[in-house]
């Protein structure tokens, strides 16, 4: 059961994924794209780690990919008007793909498969609690650090979009 | 044993999904009467007894229109927006605790259609979800009017969506659960030698407020109906849809005012627990049907504070709702959480 609904899963990711760089207006990759974001939230799912799903379902299916379809609505690209990459940089992100499809496969290589052991595993891992202890506890440097990265982020966002001395409005 | 359990809980989930329903139904109807009595008129009473039957009359009719689709729309998406809309809508009630437990032939059943352990984060994401609905109804239209609306819409949810985030997170601050179950029942506990009156709205007013006026705003209710807004655009991102896909955003939209009334009954206002539940004495089945009537009663009471609202204020302006939102609820959310994490550490210090 679990195993089958694992194939499915895998089958609409891999699917969603060809749509977001197959489709040729950039809205139906959009909707491609939370498509897969939906399939990995199924996958965390079935990896028990049900606070993980419910972070990346709110914020990259809620959060990002509405800012994503929002800009894409405003630009209003159509397929018709869009200009066609030349044949170069087609054939350049190409190789610069697959080089990094054959970096991924090296990695994966030499990965540990393990089967699960029923007897020591702790299916209450993937759980708010265990998460935020581990956070916390044993990775709390780390996490402190990305949330003043986030800020740096922010306060950057915030420079970039402010008003200039002297700029008119332009609204 | 198995099946047993399955029957239950499909049954539950029936019945959650049906209620849903049929409350979103006479929300329509109740909507009208309760702007015909603020405008002292009568409202609609022809159809059946008191105009009972009114809503049965208006789905008729948009059954029986003709389905348009302009002939420069998208015509998937142009199906799949109000489809997605009523879709969201309805999977949101699926982890609102809407009673305790019934004790029957030895076995406590609880009323609630599905417990996961991040309740709160579920009905947030669906709600979060809900947009794409609006957007991809507007976008596919091919109509500049309906455009502008879908992307208000968008930028008003996620604008809202923040504050309305924090404000829960000061609310977890206090709770300590994600679960609509453990919240709802540790709402049921003493205060003041009253049980049941534990309520979080004594805890967290501030966050309240902040949550209902988020929750106005991502139901897209009037004051900030802005994607919708039809003295500037015409009908906002319905303007194209005519027969069951306008009806279907317009009863999402009902469903929506219906979910996240139960949600702030649930989260503030104690859920299916009242006042004196443990001391009268009463039977355990007895307590659970009258919580959840009392539940249904603090819904029914939302639902009608979002009509009245409607039917009293006057529409913000696009510039007021992005200040509303951005300078003035998020920096407050952000003080409640300060405020209720210093205070939590003051209590454990002092007591």
């Amino acid at each position: 059961m679990t195993g089958n609904f694992f194939y499915f899963l895998t089958f609409v990711t891999l699917f969603a994924a060809i749509g977001v760089v197959a489709s040729k207006n950039p809205v139906y990759s959009v909707l491609f794209m939370i498509l897969t974001f939906f399939a990995l939230t199924g996958h965390y799912i079935l990896l028990n780690a049900q606070f993980l799903a419910a972070v990346n379902f709110i914020v990259y299916m809620g959060a990002i990919m509405v800012l994503f379809l929002f800009v894409i609505m405003f630009l209003n690209m159509r397929e018709d008007t869009e200009k066609h990459k030349p044949m170069l940089s087609k054939f350049a992100a190409a190789i610069a793909g697959g080089i990094l499809f054959v970096v991924m496969i090296a990695a994966l290589k030499d990965v540990n498969t393990q089967m699960m052991q029923p007897a020591v595993f702790d299916s209450q891992i993937g759980m708010v609690e265990n998460l935020g202890k581990v956070l916390f506890r044993d990775y709390l440097l780390p996490f402190e650090l990305a949330s003043v990265l986030f800020l740096a982020a922010m306060a950057g966002a915030v420079m970039l979009g402010k008003r200039e001395p002297g700029e008119q409005n332009r609204f | 044993m198995e099946l047993d359990i399955l029957l239950i809980k499909g049954l539950i989930i029936f019945a959650v999904f049906g209620i849903t329903l049929l409350i979103a139904t006479y929300s329509t109807y109740a909507e009208r009467k309760v702007a015909a009595f603020i405008q002292d008129r009568v409202g609609p009473n022809r159809a059946g007894p008191f105009g009972l039957a009114q809503p049965l009359a208006d789905a008729v009719k948009l059954f029986f229109k003709e389905e348009f689709v302009p002939a420069n729309a998208n015509k998937f998406l142009f199906i799949a927006g109000p489809s997605l809309a009523m879709l969201t809508a309805c999977m949101s009630s699926a982890v609102i605790p809407f009673g305790g437990t019934l004790l029957i032939g030895g076995e406590y059943i609880h009323l609630q259609a599905i417990e996961v352990n991040i309740g709160i984060l579920y009905v947030f994401g669906i709600v979060a979800l809900g947009v794409y609905g609006i957007m991809i109804g507007g976008w596919a239209s091919n109509n500049k009017f309906s455009l502008l609306g879908a992307i208000r819409a968008a930028s008003q949810n996620i604008s809202y969506e923040l504050a309305m985030g924090m404000s829960i997170i000061a609310l977890l601050l206090v709770t300590g659960t994600l679960s609509m179950r453990d919240i709802a029942a540790q709402q049921g506990q003493e205060l003041f030698g009253v049980s049941g009156l534990n309520w979080n709205i004594f805890y967290q007013p501030v966050g309240f407020l902040i949550f209902i006026i988020c929750a106005f705003a991502e139901t897209n209710r009037v004051p900030f109906d802005l994607p919708e807004c039809e003295t500037e655009l015409v009908g906002g991102y319905h303007t194209e849809y005519s027969s069951m896909g306008m009806g279907l955003y317009l009863f999402a939209e009902y469903v929506n005012i219906f979910v996240a009334s139960a949600v702030m009954a649930t989260l503030y206002f104690g859920g299916y627990n009242f006042p004196f539940m443990h001391q009268l004495g009463l039977p355990h089945n007895v307590v659970t049907i009258l919580g959840t009537v009392v539940l249904f009663g603090k819904i029914f009471f939302f639902i009608f504070f979002f009509m009245w609202v409607r039917w009293t204020l006057p529409r913000f302006r696009y510039d007021q709702l992005m200040n509303l939102g951005w300078k003035i609820l998020i920096p407050l959310s952000i003080l409640n959480v300060i405020v209720t994490g210093g205070a939590i550490l003051l209590k454990a210090e002092l007591f």
